[in-house]
């Protein structure tokens, strides 16, 4: 690990465990992700994304099994902490949005009920305390705070989207991790979201893991770019070099059934694998 | 298009929920599928692309307008009944796990809408249209025929429910959002697919999509929707080649372009713009501009 990392997976392996034999989702996989830096993990359906996402977080579940492997937090391996030092570390340190987040929100509760679930838990606040972190948090998103007496369903799918963003960034974690936070939403409303985190980064200085399967939103966002092939890490670098250098020929075999919106209409080829 | 349509919304419309309350998920909607041919439908999330797929499958009746099958109104007597109705045209979803049956092998998915869709057919001869339907979806028979749909990738579950249209004999197939859950390199492969359907079998397709650029493989046609309206459609080339109404604008602009990085301030969508072009599109216009031909918007207020 540098020291400069906010994180440093190290040689993680991750099994599920089956009747008929044990399947290896993540094989040996390494990366880092240092403060502010926008880390991207790509890959075809299966490859152990979310498997990964969810060993950071300390959400993994039986079958799941960590064979090997270190996940450093500042410094801190996340798989040693005890329950007390765990519940410190998600929500404050670390935050997770999933794909279907906008579903997430507790459908009875108005949207202020929800910020302060989440801030009386870890900082004791009171209501008034939480009412105005809240509206400081819905401001950053674009979503006026007189609406935090609205219930979710009068919501669009994309504004519940980024309430559920506001929700993720009220504790100030140092990491985000997003898994597809956008794949459901047209691109108008995916570009909203994912420039504002992108400002809100810049400006508040945390780091986020993206997942998408959407190479060419990647490069958009991403200061490096890890690609996943069957549970390896086959390649990693720079979002410009894995745009225009890609090293690997499964990266080439991405980019390469990548379809466009410009030039020529009719290469519709399947990458075979 | 010298073809009469299969199916055609002249001035549909729909709405949800009473009063003011009132969302009106379609409003004087109006398009036409054609066999051999692809409409694809875009536009912002709730924009109402479902709700147009739901009453092209009569899943809902319209509040207003009509639909017609065959140039006969749905509405008329002696106009094509319900069944008849339901296997000629069919829905291909956006998660092919939830629309297989978890239970039942790929062997009876496939054999239960032949029953209704070829009752003719017996024995060997319903086993070997079987492996012909597989083998056309480009999957093979040996290997999947007992399967169960959790046993197969996503890419392969949707080539069973596209099979399935198949085996019900379906000239229309709906598909809302068909590939946005699988990978790129299995995504092409099913637009492959319902570029021959279209174009061996004739089938009239409704191409529901966020991806703007896969529109231009498929499609034909293309309708932009806002709000409940179509506020631009025609020709798929000119219409993304030569957007004329600003939303249609702004989706282009906002389609992931790697050559784009958010982090370059030239490249920033702005949010006042973007709040202004959405107030503006929402409004009701009932006047239609012809761009050019085969190319129509809807003036923005
Ligand atoms: N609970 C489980 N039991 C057994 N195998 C599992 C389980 N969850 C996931 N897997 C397997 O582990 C592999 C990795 O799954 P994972 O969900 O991490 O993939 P992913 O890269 O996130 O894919 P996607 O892009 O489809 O979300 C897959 O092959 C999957 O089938
Ligand atoms: N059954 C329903 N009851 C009430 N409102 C509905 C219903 N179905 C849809 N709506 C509303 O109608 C509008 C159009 O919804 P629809 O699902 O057709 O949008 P869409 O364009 O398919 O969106 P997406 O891209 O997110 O799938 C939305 O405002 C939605 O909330
Ligand atoms: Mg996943
Ligand atoms: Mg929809």
């Amino acid at each position: 690990m540098t020291a400069s990392s906010l994180l440093s997976v190290q040689n993680l392996t991750i099994d599920y465990i089956g009747q008929q034999g044990d399947f290896r989702a993540v094989d040996d996989v390494s990366f880092d992700i240092a403060p502010g830096e926008v880390f991207g993990l790509a890959g075809e359906s299966g490859c152990g994304k979310s498997t990964i996402a969810y060993a950071i977080n300390r959400l993994h579940k039986p079958p799941a099994l960590i064979r090997q492997g270190r996940i450093l937090f500042e410094g801190q391996d996340v798989l040693d902490l005890d329950d007390r030092a765990l519940r410190q570390f998600r929500w404050n340190k670390v935050a997770m949005v999933f794909q279907s987040a906008m579903n997430s929100l507790n459908p009875v509760l108005r949207v202020e009920a929800q910020f302060h679930d989440l801030l009386k838990r870890h900082r004791g606040s009171s209501k008034a305390q939480s009412r105005e972190r809240a509206a400081e948090m819905l401001r950053l998103v674009d979503i006026p705070p007189e609406r935090m007496r609205d219930y979710p369903h009068q919501f669009s799918g994309g504004m519940r989207q980024r309430i559920v963003i506001a929700i993720c960034m009220a504790l100030d974690p140092k990491l985000v991790v997003m898994d597809e936070p956008t794949t459901a939403l047209d691109v108008v409303v995916q570009r909203e979201i994912l420039q504002r985190i992108d400002e809100l980064r810049r400006s508040r200085g945390f780091s986020v893991l993206f997942i998408t399967h959407d190479l060419g939103l990647m490069v958009q966002f991403c200061d490096r770019i890890g690609i996943m092939l069957r549970g390896k890490l086959v390649e990693q670098g720079p979002a410009e070099q894995i745009h225009h250098r890609p090293q690997h020929d499964y990266t080439k075999q991405l980019w390469a059934s990548f379809p466009s919106l410009h030039g020529d209409p009719v290469k519709l080829e399947r990458a075979s694998m | 298009m010298d073809q009469e349509p299969i199916i055609a919304l002249e001035r549909v419309s729909k709405s949800f929920g009473h009063g003011e309350k009132a969302v009106w998920a379609a409003h004087d909607v109006s398009f036409a599928l054609h066999p051999g041919r692809t409409v694809a439908l875009v536009g912002e999330s709730g924009s109402g692309k479902t709700t147009c797929a739901r009453l092209v499958m009569r899943e809902y009746r319209p509040d207003g307008g009509r639909i017609l099958f065959r140039g006969k109104d749905l509405n008329d007597a002696g106009a094509v009944g319900l069944k008849e109705y339901r296997r000629a045209v069919q829905m291909i979803f956006q998660d092919p796990f939830a629309s297989l049956n978890p239970a039942h092998t790929v062997d009876f998915i496939l054999r239960r809408p032949l029953a209704l869709g070829r009752p003719h057919l017996k024995g060997r001869a319903v086993d070997d249209t079987i492996a012909d339907l597989l083998r056309r979806v480009e999957l093979d028979p040996g290997a999947v025929t007992r399967k169960h749909p959790h046993e197969l990738s996503g890419g392969q579950r949707q080539r069973v429910a596209i099979a399935r249209t198949l085996a019900m004999g379906a000239r229309v197939i709906v598909a809302d959002e068909p590939t946005s859950m699988l990978d790129v390199s299995v995504r092409l492969g099913v637009l492959n697919l319902l570029n021959e359907m279209k174009r061996d079998l004739g089938v009239a397709l409704l191409y529901i999509t966020h991806d703007l650029a896969t529109a231009r493989y498929v499609a034909e046609d293309i309708l932009v929707m806002y709000a409940g309206q179509i506020v631009e459609w025609g020709d798929v080339h000119r219409v993304l080649a030569h957007p004329q109404h600003p939303y249609t604008r702004l989706l282009l602009s906002a389609v992931p372009d790697p050559e784009v990085r958010f982090d370059d301030p030239g490249s920033r969508l702005d949010p006042g713009v973007v709040e202004a072009i959405r107030r503006e599109a929402r409004h009701r216009q009932d006047r239609v501009i012809e761009v050019g031909p085969n190319h129509f918007t809807r003036p923005a207020a």
